[in-house]
C-alpha cells in the first residue's frame, strides 16, 4: 500500500478524451467500466505510466469508484505503477524463448544498460525486466517495448547492442 | 412454492427448495456432515467458491440424470437437483481434497493465533483443528504485509488474510462507498486501499464480523481480552440507523466489545452499524436479553454452556459414526 | 503437400489489404450464408465438420454454438479469445499479423449463425500492432459493406470491436476474459452458470479462439462434410500447430490433423529435424500446460504405434504415458536441455499466473516453485520429489479454472517420465549447476509391452 495520500489533479489533454468518446461508444448504456483497460492503455501511452491522480481521473470519466480503477491496474502486468525509464525493454523469460538462449540475452541487456531488472538507468533513459510468454515462440528470443509494443525477434547479442544504440540515437 | 426437491447428502434425505445450494441443503440437516465455508456467507451475494473447503461429491447428479459429476465441486455454489447424492464426510477423496485445502490455506498463515484477537472463533482455527495435520512441510519464508490501521477503528493484518472477499462485498453490497479492494495478483494479492485512506462508513465496521479470520480486527477490542474469557449477552437497542440487535461481550461488568449476532455458521442475524458496534459500550445504553447461544464446538463455550455431544443424525447412522469417528470418540468421551 | 485451408494465400503480398483479400476469394463464406443460408444452416454446416475448438480444450464449435440460450430481447455475444498466451503457442498472432480479414470473416459468419449484434475480438494487450491491423482492416471491411447495417442488404447488422487486454494469462480462461471485457479483474466466475446461459454482461455469450473462427470461414465455403474428410477418426481438419523449442525450422505449420509426430519433427516439409545436429530428448506436444513426454513416448505410443498430432493419438496412453494436443504449441528439447529447468521455468510461470482467487491455485503455484527453485539450484532432497507430485495432486481438479490443472500437469509429468534427472540434480547438486544431465535413455526405443508387465 502506498503511504502517500496524493492529491494533485492531473488534466488529460482534449485529444486523448475525445479518443476515450470513442471508445466508450463501443460498450452497451451503462456498461461502460468495459473502456477501463482501454482507456489506462491509452493514459499509459501518454504518460508512460498510472499516478495516482490519473487512474482517479479515469475513475471519473467512467464513473466508477476510484479503487476499481486500482484493483484492475494492479492485476494487469502491463500496467506501471511506478514511474519507469524512457524506454522499457520487455524480454520474454518464459520456456521456449529460454531453450534457445533467453537468460543470455536478459544478462547481456542488464550488463550493457548497467541496470538491474525493474530499475530505471540514471539517465531515465531504459528499464527491462523479464516478462512471461510474449507468444513469439517460434521468433524466440524476443522482446517488446511500449507503448506501441514493436517486436524484436531472434535475438542475439549483437541485435539487442545495435538496438540499444538506435534507441540512444532516437531520443 | 414451487415443488420441493430430495437431495441425500451423506445419506441423509433432505427437502429442500428449487436452487438451494448444497450447502445449504447440508445447513437444513445440521451437524457435521456441513462442509465448512470460508468464503461463503449467505447474506453477501456473489460470495463463495473462491476457498475450496467446502467441496463435496456428487455421486449421483440427480433422478433424471443419474451421472455423477467429474470433479468435486464447491457445495456453496452448486445447486441441489432433485435425487442428487452427495458425500460429504463419507468420501475419502473429500476429506483428503479438503485436507489439502487447509494445508495450502496455512502454507502462509502466520499462526500467530496466541497474540491474535481472533483466536477463539477464528474459523480457520476450527478448520485445522478439524482436518489439518500439525506438522507443516512448506519450508520456505511465509508471505508479510504490514499491519494497517484503516480508520481508527479497524486494523487490517493482511498477513493472516485468506483472501475470501467477504469484506469487498460487504463495502460493495452494505455501503455506498467501496474504497478498498483486492489489489495485486496471485499470491501477492492483498486487501488494500491502494493509498493510505480510512474507511469510513456507518456499516463499515461489518468488515470485521464477516472476516473468517484475524485479518481485520476490532481496535476498540484489540488485546483487551481473549474472546473465550468473555462472556456474550444478546442486547438490543433502539438505533436510527440499523436493526439494533447486537451480542455484547462482558468482562466482568464492563461491555468489551459489540459484535452482530452470529449464527452457528459463522454468520451475523443483521449487519450493524458503527455507532451501535464501537460506540455504544454502555449496559445502560441496551436493554439486555440474555446469555448468547454458542456453538457447543466453540471454546467460547467449553467452560459455559451445553456439553459437547454428537447430533442425533450421528449418533444413529452407523455410516456416520464410522466416517467422523475420530469426531465421535472425542465427543462421546466427554 | 498438404491441403491449406487457412493459410493457402498466406504469402500473397498485400494478402492483409481487404482488396486483395477479396480478389483472391475473401468473403465469399459472407455472402454464401448471409445470402443463401439461414442461421440454423450454419451451425450445422460447423457441426458436421466436427471443428473442434482450436484453443486448447478441443471441445466441438458446434456443439458449444448450439448450446447457446436464445431468450427473447436479450442481447447475444460472440467474443473471439485472442488473449494467446499458453507458452508455446503463437498461431493466432500468425493469423492476425497476415491474414487479418480471414478472422473477421469467420467473425461475421459466426455471428450471424449466433445471432451476435456485437461482437468483440478480445485480444491480448501486447499484441499492440495486431490490434492496429485488426481495427484498420474492420474498417477496410466496414467501408466495403461486409459490416455495420444491413450487410449486403440481408438485414442483418454487426459492429465488430477489438477489445485490448492488460497482460494476464488467466484471461485466456473464457469466463475470465469475459470480466476482463466488462472492466474487470481477470477473475475466473465459478460455473455454473455457463457463457452459454450468462456471459458478457449477463447475456448469453460465445467465445471462440482465433483459429476455430477463421476456420469456419473454408467449412462454409466448401461444406462441412469436405472439412470432415480431412483428418483421422474425430479429429477432423486442419490445425496450425506452432512449433519452437530446439527445432531447424520453428514457425508456424497448417497440417492435416493425424500427420505422424515423427514426420513432423524431421522431414523438411515442416520442422526441418533437431536444430545444430542434436538429438531430441523430450516435446511438449500442445503448449506448456500439456504433460511433457520424453522423446520415446512422443514419437510412438506404448502399444508401439506411430504417434500422430491428433487429439486422440496424442492423448493415448492417459496420463501415464501420453500428452494432449492442447493448443498445438508444440516444444521441442535438445539434449542439452534440462528438464528440471523447464519444469522450474514453467511453473513460476503458472505461479506469476495465478489470478489468486481460489487458495489451492493461489498457493500451490508458489509452493510448487519454491520447491523445483531449489531442486533446480542444488538445495534439493529426495522427499521433494514426492511433495511436489503431491502437491500438484491438492491443487488438480480442486481449483475454479483450469489453471490449476495446467500448473499441475507440468509438474506432475515431468517427474512422472524425469525422475532420474531429478533425482540426479538432489544427488548430484554441485554437477547440476554445471552441466547438464543429458539425454540418457530417453530417446531410446521403448520396451516391448510384455517386458514391462
Amino acid at each position: 500500500m502506498l503511504k502517500v495520500t496524493e492529491t494533485e489533479q492531473v488534466e488529460f489533454p482534449a485529444a486523448m478524451i475525445s479518443e476515450f468518446e470513442t471508445i466508450v461508444q463501443r460498450y452497451p448504456e451503462g456498461k461502460q467500466k468495459s473502456a477501463l483497460l482501454p482507456l489506462l492503455h491509452l493514459v499509459q501511452a501518454e504518460y508512460g505510466w498510472l499516478s495516482t491522480a490519473s487512474m482517479d481521473r479515469v475513475a471519473g470519466y467512467l464513473d466508477i469508484h476510484p479503487i476499481e480503477v486500482y484493483e484492475v491496474a494492479s492485476f494487469y502486468t502491463m500496467f506501471f505503477l511506478k514511474p519507469q525509464g524512457k524506454f522499457v525493454l520487455e524480454v520474454c523469460r518464459t520456456g521456449p524463448c529460454c531453450l534457445v538462449g533467453a537468460e543470455k540475452i536478459m544478462k547481456h541487456i542488464e550488463v550493457t544498460l548497467g541496470v538491474k531488472e525493474g530499475e530505471v538507468s540514471e539517465d531515465g533513459m531504459f528499464s527491462w525486466r523479464g516478462v512471461e510468454c510474449l507468444a513469439a515462440c517460434g521468433m524466440a528470443p524476443v522482446l517488446q517495448i511500449g507503448p506501441d509494443y514493436t517486436f524484436y525477434e531472434n535475438l542475439t547479442e549483437e541485435s539487442v547492442n545495435q538496438l540499444i544504440k538506435d534507441l540512444k540515437n532516437k531520443i | 412454492m414451487s415443488e420441493k426437491v430430495k437431495v441425500t447428502i451423506d445419506g441423509i434425505t433432505v427437502e429442500v427448495e428449487p436452487g438451494t445450494s448444497i450447502l445449504n441443503a447440508a445447513r437444513q440437516i445440521g451437524g457435521d456432515i456441513v462442509p465448512p465455508a470460508m468464503c461463503y456467507y449467505s447474506k453477501l451475494e456473489g460470495s463463495g467458491g473462491k476457498c475450496r473447503t467446502c467441496l463435496v461429491k456428487v455421486s449421483k447428479g440427480s433422478e433424471k440424470d443419474p451421472r455423477p459429476m467429474p470433479k468435486l465441486v464447491a457445495s456453496c455454489r452448486t445447486g441441489v437437483m432433485d435425487g442428487m447424492e452427495v458425500e460429504n464426510i463419507t468420501s475419502p477423496e473429500v476429506i483428503e481434497a479438503r485436507k489439502g485445502v487447509v494445508e495450502m490455506l496455512l502454507i502462509n498463515h502466520p499462526l500467530d493465533c496466541p497474540i491474535c484477537d481472533q483466536a477463539g472463533e477464528c474459523h480457520l482455527q476450527d478448520l485445522s483443528y478439524e482436518h489439518g495435520v500439525e506438522k507443516t512441510r512448506y519450508e520456505f519464508e511465509r508471505r508479510t504485509f504490514d499491519k494497517i490501521d484503516i480508520g481508527d477503528k479497524i486494523q487490517l493484518h493482511m498477513t493472516r488474510c485468506i483472501l475470501c472477499y467477504r469484506c469487498v462485498y460487504v463495502a460493495d453490497q452494505i455501503t455506498n462507498n467501496r474504497v478498498h479492494g483486492v489489489l495485486g495478483r496471485g499470491d501477492a494479492s492483498e486487501i488494500s486501499t491502494y493509498i493510505e485512506k480510512a474507511i469510513d462508513n456507518d456499516f463499515s465496521g461489518n468488515v470485521i464480523d464477516v472476516c473468517p479470520v484475524g485479518a481485520l480486527t476490532d481496535r476498540t477490542f484489540r488485546f483487551k481480552n481473549r474472546v473465550w474469557f468473555t462472556k456474550p449477552v444478546d442486547a438490543h437497542r433502539d438505533c436510527p440507523t440499523c436493526k439494533g440487535e447486537v451480542t455484547l461481550w462482558y468482562k466482568g461488568e464492563e461491555v468489551l466489545r459489540v459484535t452482530g449476532r452470529k449464527d452457528q455458521f459463522g454468520e451475523v442475524a443483521d449487519f450493524i452499524c458503527n455507532t451501535c458496534r464501537f460506540e455504544t459500550k454502555k449496559t445502560s445504553d441496551w436493554v439486555i436479553e440474555g446469555p448468547r447461544h454458542i456453538a457447543k464446538t466453540s471454546v467460547i463455550s467449553s467452560n459455559h454452556y451445553e456439553m459437547a455431544k454428537p447430533l442425533d443424525v450421528i449418533k444413529h447412522n452407523p455410516i456416520l459414526i464410522e466416517a467422523n469417528k475420530e469426531e465421535f470418540e472425542r465427543a462421546t468421551k466427554i | 503437400m498438404a491441403r491449406k485451408l487457412l493459410l493457402e494465400h498466406i504469402n500473397v503480398p498485400g494478402i492483409h489489404t481487404f482488396d486483395v483479400y477479396r480478389q483472391k476469394g475473401g468473403y465469399r463464406s459472407v455472402e454464401k450464408a448471409l445470402k443463401t443460408m439461414s442461421t440454423d444452416d450454419v451451425v450445422e454446416e460447423v457441426k458436421k465438420s466436427g471443428l473442434r475448438g482450436r484453443g486448447g480444450a478441443g471441445f466441438p464449435t458446434g456443439m458449444k454454438w448450439s448450446f447457446l440460450a436464445k431468450p427473447e430481447g436479450k442481447a447475444r455475444y460472440l467474443v473471439c479469445n485472442a488473449d494467446e498466451s499458453e507458452p508455446g503457442t503463437f498461431k493466432d498472432r500468425h493469423l492476425m499479423t497476415y491474414l487479418p480479414h480471414l478472422l473477421i470473416e469467420g467473425m461475421i459468419v459466426s455471428s450471424y449463425a449466433l445471432g451476435a449484434a456485437t461482437s468483440f475480438i478480445y485480444v491480448r494487450g501486447e499484441m499492440m500492432p495486431q490490434i492496429r491491423i485488426l481495427e484498420k482492416a474492420i474498417a477496410e471491411a466496414k467501408n466495403a459493406g461486409f459490416l455495420g447495417k444491413n450487410i449486403l442488404g440481408s438485414g442483418y447488422d454487426l459492429e465488430l470491436h477489438v477489445q485490448p487486454g492488460g497482460g494476464a494469462y488467466i484471461c485466456g480462461e473464457e469466463t475470465a476474459l469475459i470480466e476482463s471485457l466488462e472492466g474487470k479483474r481477470g477473475n475466473p466466475r465459478i460455473k455454473p452458470p455457463f457463457p452459454a446461459i450468462s456471459g458478457l454482461y449477463g447475456c448469453p455469450t460465445v467465445v471462440n479462439n482465433v483459429e476455430s473462427i477463421a476456420a469456419v470461414v473454408p467449412i462454409i465455403n466448401d461444406g462441412g462434410d469436405e472439412y470432415a474428410k480431412i483428418g483421422i477418426g474425430r479429429s477432423t481438419g486442419t490445425k496450425l500447430i506452432s512449433a519452437s523449442g530446439n527445432l531447424n525450422k520453428p514457425g508456424i505449420y497448417e497440417i492435416d490433423l493425424g500427420l505422424p509426430v515423427e514426420e513432423f519433427i524431421y522431414s523438411d516439409e515442416y520442422c526441418g529435424g533437431i536444430a545444430n545436429g542434436k538429438r531430441l530428448k523430450a516435446v511438449v506436444a500442445g503448449g506448456s500446460s500439456v504433460p511433457i513426454l520424453p522423446a520415446n513416448l512422443i514419437l510412438k505410443t506404448l502399444t508401439g504405434e506411430s504417434r500422430l498430432m491428433s487429439y486422440e493419438s496424442l492423448a493415448e496412453g492417459g496420463f501415464q504415458s501420453g500428452s494432449m494436443m492442447g493448443s498445438g504449441g508444440f516444444i521441442a528439447f535438445d539434449e542439452d536441455q534440462c528438464i528440471v529447468r523447464n519444469t522450474w521455468n514453467f511453473s513460476r510461470f503458472y505461479h506469476h499466473e495465478s489470478c489468486g482467487q481460489c487458495s489451492p491455485c493461489r498457493e500451490g503455484t508458489g509452493w510448487m516453485e519454491k520447491v523445483l527453485h531449489r531442486l533446480e539450484y542444488g538445495h534439493g532432497k529426495m522427499s521433494d520429489l514426492d511433495l511436489l507430485v503431491d502437491v500438484s495432486k491438492k491443487i488438480e481438479g480442486n481449483t475454479i479454472c483450469p489453471l490449476g490443472d495446467a500448473a499441475a500437469w507440468p509438474v506432475a509429468s515431468a517427474i512422472r517420465h524425469f525422475r532420474d534427472e531429478f533425482e540426479w540434480h538432489v544427488t548430484n547438486p554441485s554437477d547440476a549447476l554445471n552441466r547438464n544431465y543429458g539425454i540418457a535413455n530417453y530417446a531410446d526405443p521403448l520396451p516391448k509391452l510384455e517386458e514391462i508387465s
